[in-house]
């Protein structure tokens, strides 16, 4: 009779022997969820195992390096985590759990790197960064003796920024063009360019800058600028373009097309008016992505773009510098002062690929056809006029 | 009964008979110009490889000439007596590029099990966005940081293998003493930061593998009783192992490339040395950067190391994306 009341089934009560037969009461189970125990045991094992490596590492043994430690203190607890899990849990459990351990460690790990990336430049670079007169001088009368507020990294912004608009100018109308084909026309050609574009994305970049510079300056005659380092950029951004552009068109519903086909439009029109402005958002993430990974290139520009201290602004002429290798160039100099500006022009490097990123973020936030809530309103207010 | 009915198409008449309508397309004049243009395009990457294998070859060419076949043997790199050739070069690359891929195979197969499999979905597009922004993160950048911030930190672990890890031939130095000062140019270095440039290229294209494991197998595994790590050892990864391998190749052609951090973190030496942990190292994009502007003669043999290293990466990563687009089952549909 106590466990009809318990348990809110109805047939339960009816039966001949209740206290006999009746199921336990039932409860929920709840995945993924954080056990007391579980999260005790990953704590325990941590900071165990933390205490022990520090004992072993620091005070015992003969070690030092701080990524020694950090190595160590890792193996040490995935152990002490398999120990620990093993008192409690049978064979299954353990390997599940010490799977999910590691693999977690794993994303924090990435995760880390990212953080560090970042957070060491800003730290390394924040002083000199700091000073708005190092993103508004030049180092045309800076030398090797001068203070470190003496010069800025201004011909760097400009060249880079110069570079980036050419390639991107050059690269991206042929890079979307090839997506439009390798998913709207396709045919017997569309898996081998696919291939190729993917191997092209992992191409090392100096492959980029040799190439131009046997094409387009010791073949064509032409000077080694900033035209040339943008062309190389565009060789290196091209097919990342056209991959990223290829996963958003792809996505594009096919009842879109269909109705434009419907009502009469030819192909080129469905393209342009239906397909195309459907995954705007999404061309334009993967446009910037490729801005931001061609930002970095520094090989091809080393290249193509010859190296002189001073603003050069016109990239048609003459050699230009950029972030990159004025980064490369201040890094060979031996003196402190030149290393603090290297690092204050990879601060400024960093946030401007961060910029760019956090753009295609803002960008690719909503899916392709997915109204924002801005969008929503402008077509509100024309319904109404 | 039909022929009463009269029946036009029940007699036969030719002419009059009730066929299934042939469906023409017609492609419109301005559709015509549409396709040729965009296939022209997509057919520009080809022109872009072709282009590139041109020129590299007939720049070239004297070097190639000049050596003969011992170019891909000699080690060391005289120019001007002849006496080049890419026998140090070539393996000392792949040797940095090999320590990059363990390094990085492990972690990233880790994290794109995480991100796909065990991640809670709030959690998945941030890691995504993070990956995107480390493989975002410019060359020089990871350069700097190897320099400045792990070279110091990492010589510890150096030389810790190399005193009590030395009967393995690859940690065996020959070096005065064995003080972690001594460790600071090491090719294991470059290694391990050129890991970090190829972890999210490897994460990315498996992450996108895994996630595509059928959901109904997935499903049948858990019905089955199995464990969440059950689920992955026997659904996701042999699923997606076509894929890793794929990605690593990739991972492998981006790793051979970097030309970049093994020039802030090493002194380049000429001598075909396995010795992971001894001091100096080459590859054929660093003598590319540090030799290109001495003079003809530079040029050319450079072009003609660089023209292998193009033409072996641009196989692996071929045959790479060839693996991996097999087990994408996404792609395959679109034909």
């Amino acid at each position: 009779m106590t466990t009809s009341t318990r348990a809110p089934a109805p047939g339960a009560a009816s039966q001949d022997a209740p206290e006999v037969t009746a199921p336990p009461a039932e409860q929920r189970v709840r995945l993924r969820r954080v056990t007391k125990d579980g999260a005790l045991t990953l704590f325990g094992a941590a900071f165990g195992s933390l205490g022990l490596t520090w004992v072993l590492y620091e005070r015992v043994l003969a070690f030092s390096g701080v990524l020694g430690f950090w190595l160590s203190w890792y193996v040490i607890f995935l152990l002490m985590y398999c120990a620990m899990a093993a008192v409690q849990w049978d064979r299954r459990a353990v390997s599940d759990r010490v799977a999910s351990v590691a693999f977690g460690t794993g994303g924090i790990l990435t995760c880390a790197i990212v953080l560090d990336q970042v957070l060491y430049v800003v730290l390394r670079g924040g002083h000199v960064a700091s000073h708005l007169s190092f993103s508004t001088h030049t180092l045309a009368r800076t030398g090797s003796l001068s203070t470190l507020f003496s010069g800025g990294d201004l011909e760097g912004i400009v060249g880079t920024l110069e570079m980036l608009g050419l390639a991107t100018l050059f690269s991206v109308p042929l890079g979307i063009t090839a997506a439009v084909f390798l998913s709207e026309v396709g045919g017997a050609w569309a898996r081998p360019v696919r291939t190729l574009v993917e191997a092209m994305t992992a191409l090392p970049d100096i492959i980029a800058g040799l190439f131009i510079l046997a094409f387009a300056i010791l073949t064509l005659g032409m000077q080694e600028s900033g035209v040339a380092a943008a062309l190389a950029l565009a060789v290196t951004m091209m097919p990342i373009v056209t991959r990223g552009a290829e996963v958003v068109i792809r996505i594009v519903p096919g009842m879109l097309r269909e109705a434009s086909y419907a009502l009469g439009a030819s192909q080129w029109r469905t393209v342009l008016n239906v397909v195309l402005p459907t995954a705007r958002s999404g061309l334009a993430t993967a446009v910037v992505l490729a801005m931001a990974r061609g930002i970095g290139e520094t090989a091809p520009v080393l290249l193509t773009a010859g190296y002189a201290k001073g603003m050069n602004a016109n990239p048609l002429h003459g050699w230009q510098p950029s972030l990159v290798t004025y980064i490369f160039n201040e890094h060979q100099l031996p003196d402190a002062n030149d290393q603090a500006r290297c690092f204050g022009a990879a601060l400024t490097l960093m946030v401007l690929v961060l910029v760019l990123f956090a753009v295609a973020r803002w960008l690719g936030g909503s899916k392709p056809g997915e109204l924002s809530r801005r969008d929503r309103r402008r077509i509100a207010r024309k319904a109404v006029r | 009964m039909s022929a009463e009915l009269n029946f036009p198409h029940a007699q036969g008449t030719p002419g009059t008979e009730d066929m299934p309508r042939r469906i023409v397309s017609r492609v419109s004049a301005g559709d015509k110009v549409f396709r040729s243009i965009v296939r022209g395009a997509g057919l520009a990457v080809f022109v872009i490889t072709a282009m590139i294998l041109t020129f590299l070859f007939t720049r070239a060419w004297s070097a190639f000439r000049a050596a003969g076949f011992s170019f891909f043997t000699t080690k060391l790199f005289n120019v001007n007596t002849n006496d080049f050739g890419i026998g140090a070069l070539l393996p000392d690359g792949v040797i940095i590029a090999a320590i990059a891929l363990i390094i990085a195979v492990p972690v990233a197969v880790a994290t794109a099990l995480y991100i796909s499999q065990y991640a809670p979905s709030w959690l998945r597009r941030p890691l995504v966005a993070a990956i995107d922004l480390m493989a975002a993160i410019p060359s020089i950048i990871y350069a700097l940081w190897g320099f400045a911030f792990l070279m110091g930190r990492m010589t510890g672990v150096d030389s810790w293998l190399a005193r009590h890890l030395s009967f393995i031939p690859i940690f065996k130095v020959n070096l005065p003493s064995s003080l972690p000062a001594s460790f600071t140019d090491a090719p294991i270095i470059v290694g391990v930061v050129v890991s970090l440039m190829v972890i999210p290229i490897i994460t990315s294209l498996s992450r996108e593998i895994f996630s595509q494991a059928p959901q109904s197998e997935r499903e049948a595994a858990y019905a089955l009783g199995s464990t969440r790590w059950g689920m992955v050892r026997t659904v996701v990864l042999p699923f997606g192992r076509a894929g890793v391998i794929g990605a690593s190749m990739l991972g492998m052609g981006r790793a051979l490339g970097d030309a970049i951090v093994i020039s802030f973190l090493i002194t380049p030496v000429l001598t075909l040395s396995p010795h992971i942990l001894q001091s100096g190292g080459n590859s054929i994009p660093y003598a590319i950067i540090l030799d290109i502007f001495n003079g003809p003669k530079y040029v050319s043999a450079l072009m003609a190391a660089g023209l292998v290293l193009f033409a072996m990466t641009l196989l692996i990563n071929v045959i790479g994306s060839i693996v991996a687009g097999r087990s994408r089952s996404g792609l395959v549909n679109v034909e």
